[in-house]
């Protein structure tokens, strides 16, 4: 196993610890704008799919790349848009 | 390391801090807001950062430019109004949507990138299974959501042959493509197996069952963006990977726990038709007491404490507005109301306190099953709208399709008003023995109609 992976896989089994831990403090209240934000923070993978742009240089990976960056695209936009609309509803009583 | 790195991964740490920051905001609703304002800012920071790195990289070519740039243009302004005009009762089947495209995504990574190490070939396979079944599963869950695929439980004729013929050949592409060099000949034929298990293994599944398959979809896409990160050895996807991955499997195991189901029998499927045979369960066919909008209306105005039980038939009613109608006159009268919330109240975790939010219900009103049962001793009335299963005393003893089910405990109120349409049964297919219990009234009425009369009369007596 490279050095490489091992740090990958210890920053991956971290990130599962932290989620655990402050996900489970997240009243159910507030669990449809929780999945919707963990929705938008996955949206990240646009970030993978720029990266993924400078290994691409043909006609089909072009067409690729577009749908890609669309859908990670469209994640990332709406989903963050889409948990601020819900999160601004929830009010107060005063 | 060149600085310029050095500077990249400090600055894709802080993005990923801002992630967990953002997720801990949300652990209460008046900071949740800006949590996922932090979040969106932390988001916005990772992908200006990675324009810089193309643009310092150069290594883009001018064609991949423009296809990445119409891309992401379309694709942001496909989002923008998707989340825009969405209305709140179709929230399921768009957060359904977005994840479905957020797996499509890390899947079309892991087919366009040419592995550099057998890790990379690992994960990448992985990336193409877990998120290619993630997208078709979770645009069939949508399309049920939305109505646009039948909502019962679909049987796929030899679906569980096919199952294991998809699985074998995910195996042994896998194998190909990691030993043998396979490439993205191999990795096509991973994607299209796995997309066809997306859709088997979602027909199947009932309208009942969707929060779980939702939450457990959730889970899957965010270790397919993981195991992207993988791939492409960046931290960020896979921080944001796994903190998703996280969030999806505890909204899975509440959900499962709520619903006292088991995972593997939720996706075995065929529960949550709606239409199962009734079964005769303890007093079965005693009769139930009427009661007029009139005489309802008097017994809520002259409580001290009422607990509003709203279910999924409410929502369906699109009554939730009615609710929080009768709820802010029954408040303003000097009645304590407050909304008792089933975690299986709707088509996704959580989605009835959004649907009550949308209708202006204060989120002090809000109460789980662990808040509300407490409270239901102490309640002079507790009005049932569209919600079955999830009251039905029979739970609490064994040997009935809901034994064991957690349930909110309406039956130890005062007293009991139901607004019903009928006597029918619930996804469970059984007999609600709350409906028989002396202190119980049923106010057969049409969730929205019944709720009007209620509040006429209420607004009336609190003259």
């Amino acid at each position: 196993m490279s050095p490489l992976l091992l740090a990958d896989l210890t920053v991956f089994t971290l990130g599962l610890l932290v989620g655990f831990e402050v996900i489970s403090k997240v009243p159910a209240t507030l669990h449809t704008p929780l999945m919707s934000g963990a929705n938008a923070i996955h949206g990240v993978v646009l970030v993978g799919v720029m990266l993924l742009a400078a290994s691409i240089s043909t006609p089909a990976g072009y067409a690729l790349l577009a749908v890609a960056a669309f859908f990670a695209a469209m994640n990332v936009a709406g989903g963050y848009v889409v948990t601020d609309r819900m999160l601004a509803m929830f009010r107060s009583r005063s | 390391m060149s600085g310029f790195d050095t500077v990249v991964h400090l600055i894709y740490l802080l993005c990923a801090t801002a992630f967990v920051i953002g997720l801990h905001l949300m652990n209460a609703p008046a900071t949740a807001r800006r949590g996922n304002q932090v979040s969106a800012a932390g988001m916005g920071v990772a992908i200006l950062t990675t324009l810089a790195v193309l643009i310092k990289g150069g290594q883009v070519d001018p064609w991949a430019a423009w296809a990445l740039g119409l891309g992401a243009t379309g694709g942001t302004a496909a989002g923008l109004i998707a989340a825009r005009v969405v209305r709140m009762t179709a929230m399921p089947q768009l957060v359904s949507l977005f994840n479905a495209v957020g797996g499509g995504a890390a899947a079309l990574i892991a087919l366009g990138e040419r592995p550099a190490s057998t890790q990379a070939e690992v994960t990448g396979v992985l990336d193409v299974l877990i998120g290619a079944l993630t997208f078709s599963g979770s645009l069939i869950a949508s399309g049920k959501l939305a109505g646009r695929v039948p909502g019962r439980p679909i049987v796929v004729p030899y679906g569980r042959l096919i199952s294991i013929g998809l699985a074998a050949v995910a195996a042994v592409t896998a194998v190909l493509v990691v030993g043998f060099d396979g490439g993205i000949l191999a990795l096509s034929g991973a994607a299209v197996a796995a997309l066809a298990a997306g859709v088997l293994l979602t027909l199947p599944i009932g309208g009942a069952d969707m929060p779980v398959v939702i939450s457990l979809l959730n889970a899957c896409t965010g270790t397919a963006v993981a195991m992207a990160g993988f791939v492409l050895e960046s931290t960020p996807l896979i921080i944001a990977g796994a903190l998703v991955g996280a969030a999806g499997a505890i909204l899975t195991k509440l959900m499962a726990d709520a619903m006292n189901r088991p995972i593997s029998a939720i996706i075995a499927g065929g529960y949550g038709t709606g239409d199962a045979v009734a079964v005769a369960v303890g007093a079965g066919s005693a009769a139930v007491r009427e009661i007029t909008a009139d005489d309802a209306a008097i017994q809520l105005a002259y409580a001290a404490k009422v607990m509003i039980v709203p279910g999924y038939g409410l929502a369906a009613a699109q009554a939730q507005h009615e609710a929080v109608a009768l709820a802010q006159a029954l408040t303003s009268h000097g009645v304590e109301v407050s909304y008792a919330i089933h975690p299986v109240a709707g088509r996704m975790p959580g989605h009835m306190n959004v649907l009550l939010a949308e209708a202006n219900a204060p989120y002090e009103q809000l109460q789980d099953l662990e808040e509300s049962n407490p409270a239901f001793p102490r309640t002079d009335v507790a009005l049932v709208i569209g919600a079955n299963d999830v009251t039905n005393p029979a739970a609490r003893r064994p040997g009935n399709p809901v034994s064991g089910m957690p349930i909110l405990d309406v039956d130890l109120a005062r007293s009991v008003i139901v607004i019903k349409r009928s006597l029918g049964h619930g996804y469970a297919g059984i007999d609600n023995e709350l409906y028989t219990d002396p202190r119980t009234a049923m106010l057969f009425a049409d969730a929205k109609a019944g709720l009007n009369a209620l509040l006429a009369g209420v607004s009336a007596y609190a003259k």
